[in-house]
């Protein structure tokens, strides 16, 4: 498999910041090795709903208004590599939450908000994959992606409501207020790295994109 | 320029955009009255339902109040996905869809047509299981009755915007009974958790100002999904 | 001066990288009555559907009555479209399609146009029947009039005859001589060489997006062109 100069320095960096955080930073005092879950939870969670939803959003309100086919394929291209990162986000949480918290699932406003941003991003996917044409395909698309984002601030605040009207759970937060600098540091590479992998992860998936539409069209 | 054999004077506006809506909706109406299918499968739907949520019913461990609500939210949201799926599905057939969208009529009062006449369906659906739910489940009648019907109209209104839109997306594809469902319940889940807080917190008698806070997320909800489908609509329509 | 019915120059229309209609043009004047024939997935409903306003052309330019193409509601409201499928609510009256129909295109005395153009197309005695209960030509014939209740001048028809039997089909060429002769513009699409062509003052044949073909009036004999639309055909396939 071909890797591009980006794909040469995204892998690489994830791989080093993932060394760095098992066996180069120390284990949080309350929490264990439980904890280091953290550097792939967090930086995951950044990049699957903030930004490739973020860019799912901009792409589809630029393709209803320029109807560049391009956008459409930069919005699936993200739409999939986000699916992909938010699923991580869900699996890791409850990983990390059963060792910590005593329990798998528990209705907190964020992973509440991840888990139906994961239903959205999964009915993008199947909505594309149920439409054969091009047009159609990307004009639903971009329609739902600015639905999607509209709807995240409402679940944000429906979700912290009803939290806020029952008793929270005795937990340990998740991300300390206050950390060494050494974890500090690993964090930030772990954000870092995700975003070039997520960078690398869109740019191939783009290529092929394309790849796939001349294809088609050439077949037609 | 006369031409002969005219049947109307030769008329160059288009149709008014209420006028033009109501039409719509009418007529949407008028079939569903016709051949009363999703009414009668939502009624059904709605006993089944009530009944099955009964006999779940531990009454040692819960009061039959507090079953109420979560009857009442299932059977208006299922019962407005059947309606929601009709919606567009009436214009398939034979291509009615076709004639709408050859007239001069507006793209919105299409939309909105359609809305109003799903949304008269949910009610109609509503007026009908909510004094059955209250009967059944011994939910006592108080003062807090219009400040229930206010909380349910609210939420209707914001579920049967986005339903309708997503119903024209869904008819169009080939998935369109699983896609309806699939797409609309990360939006339907904003406004029945609101809805149904409300309504459990009004029926066990506390203040409406108690529930304040998910009246407003509603009203949020309802105006700002309203607006952006009517917009949005246009472009589920062939450019 | 005659004003042009409909005129278009170098109509393009693509459907992503597949393209549908490539380069058509044409002038039609009032009481015009063109018969296109082409084999399937020539691209003749594509071009229909943007001479009705309801597709944005990709390029070129088209214009209805003056008024350019795509030009939304003003172009809707002076065209009228009929096709195989009825577009007739099953389970409404008669009355009741031609009426909301009429409602549509702000028609202002909604009974009283339903009403006249039923009984001029001879559907007047069954007008408070359901659809679903009709038959097929009955259903054709409310069909044209809900299509014809605004007093369209141009009239869009894809393959109308589809479905009819030999009354249906000759009660249909009947209003549709009628409706050319009071002056609109007529554009049939259909595989029904016969009737489209008595009917008839231009004739053409699209394949592969294109006009390969446009006669006017005297048009060739039937034989003639059912050889010549034969000959394309087969190329085609």
């Amino acid at each position: 498999m071909k890797f591009s100069k980006l794909g040469v320095v995204a892998v690489l960096a994830v791989i080093g910041v993932y060394i760095r955080a098992i066996y180069f930073t120390p284990f949080d005092a309350l929490q264990g090795p439980a904890q280091k879950i953290l550097y792939v939870h967090a930086p995951s969670a950044w990049v699957g709903l903030y930004l490739a939803f973020g860019l799912v959003f901009i792409t589809s309100v630029l393709y209803l208004w320029l109807k560049d086919p391009k956008l459409d394929r930069v919005a699936s291209s993200s739409a999939e590599v986000g699916f992909v990162f938010t699923s991580v986000v869900l699996i890791t949480g409850p990983l990390w939450a059963k060792p910590i918290w005593g329990a798998y699932w528990t209705w907190d406003a964020r992973l509440t908000l991840t888990l139906f941003l994961w239903f959205i991003y999964a009915g993008y996917l199947i909505l594309r994959g149920a439409i054969d044409d091009f047009e159609m395909r990307a004009r639903f698309s971009a329609v739902l992606g600015i639905l999607g984002a509209l709807l995240v601030p409402f679940i944000h605040l429906s979700v912290y409501f009803f939290r806020t009207m029952h008793p929270m759970p005795v937990l340990l937060k998740p991300s300390a207020p206050s950390m060494p600098s050494d974890m500090v540091i690993t964090l930030v590479s772990a954000f870092c790295a995700l975003t070039l992998l997520y960078a690398w992860l869109l740019h191939e998936r783009y290529l092929l994109a394309t790849e796939r539409d001349a294809a088609l069209a050439g077949r037609s | 320029m006369q031409r002969s054999g005219r049947i109307a004077p030769v008329l160059r506006r288009a149709p008014g955009f209420v006028g033009s809506t109501l039409a719509i909706a009418r007529k949407d109406t008028l079939i569903e009255l016709r051949s009363r299918s999703v009414i009668l499968s939502a009624l059904s739907f709605a006993v089944l339902a009530i009944t099955i949520f009964f006999f779940a019913w531990d009454p040692t461990a819960v009061a039959s109040i507090d079953l109420a609500p979560g009857v009442l939210w299932v059977i208006f949201t299922f019962s407005g996905l059947l309606g929601l799926h009709r919606s567009f599905g009436v214009e398939q057939p034979t291509r009615a869809m076709d004639a709408l969208l050859a007239a001069p009529v507006d793209r919105e009062a299409i939309y909105l047509g359609k809305l109003i006449a799903n949304l008269a369906f949910v009610i109609l659906v509503q007026a009908i299981s909510l004094p059955a739910v209250a009967l059944l489940y011994n939910v006592p009648i108080g003062g807090y009755v219009w400040s229930l019907i206010g909380v349910v109209l609210l939420a209707s209104v914001g579920l049967v915007a986005v339903g309708t839109l997503f119903s024209s997306m869904a008819v169009s594809t080939r998935l369109a009974e699983l896609l309806l469902p699939l797409l609309a319940l990360p939006f339907f889940v904003p406004v029945i958790l609101p809805a149904a807080q409300a309504t459990a917190r009004l029926m066990n008698g506390r203040a409406v100002s108690e529930v304040s806070g998910y009246i407003s997320i509603l009203a949020a909800f309802d105006v700002v999904f309203l607006v952006v489908c009517t917009l949005l609509y246009p472009y589920t329509l062939e450019q | 001066m005659t004003e042009l019915s409909l005129q278009a120059t170098d109509l393009v229309r693509d459907f992503g990288p597949r393209r549908a209609v490539d380069g058509v043009s044409l002038t039609l004047e009032a009481g015009d009555c063109l018969a296109l024939f082409g084999p399937n997935g020539a691209g003749k409903t594509t071009l229909l559907r943007m001479l009705g306003g309801l597709l944005r052309p990709t390029s070129g330019s088209a214009a209805i009555e003056g008024i350019p193409l795509p030009g939304g509601a003003e172009v809707r409201a002076r065209v009228g479209l009929v096709s195989h499928q009825t577009m007739l609510y099953d389970a409404l009256t008669a009355r009741e399609n031609v009426e909301f129909s009429a409602r549509m295109y702000g028609v202002p005395d909604v009974r009283e146009a339903a009403d006249e153009v039923l009984a001029r197309l001879g559907a007047a005695s069954f007008a408070d029947v359901r659809v679903r209960s009709l038959s097929r030509g009955m259903q054709q014939r409310v069909s044209v009039a809900r299509a014809i209740v605004h007093s369209p001048s141009i009239l869009l028809a894809d393959e109308p005859f589809t479905g009819l039997d030999a009354a249906g089909a000759s009660a249909l060429t009947g209003m549709l001589a009628g409706l050319r002769d009071s002056g609109a513009t007529i554009i049939i699409v259909t595989h029904n060489l016969e009737e489209a062509l008595a009917l008839c003052t231009a004739a053409a044949i699209m394949r592969e997006g294109r006009f390969v073909r446009l006669d006017r009036a005297p048009i060739p004999a039937r034989e003639e062109y059912t050889a010549l639309y034969r000959e394309l055909s087969v190329d085609a396939a």
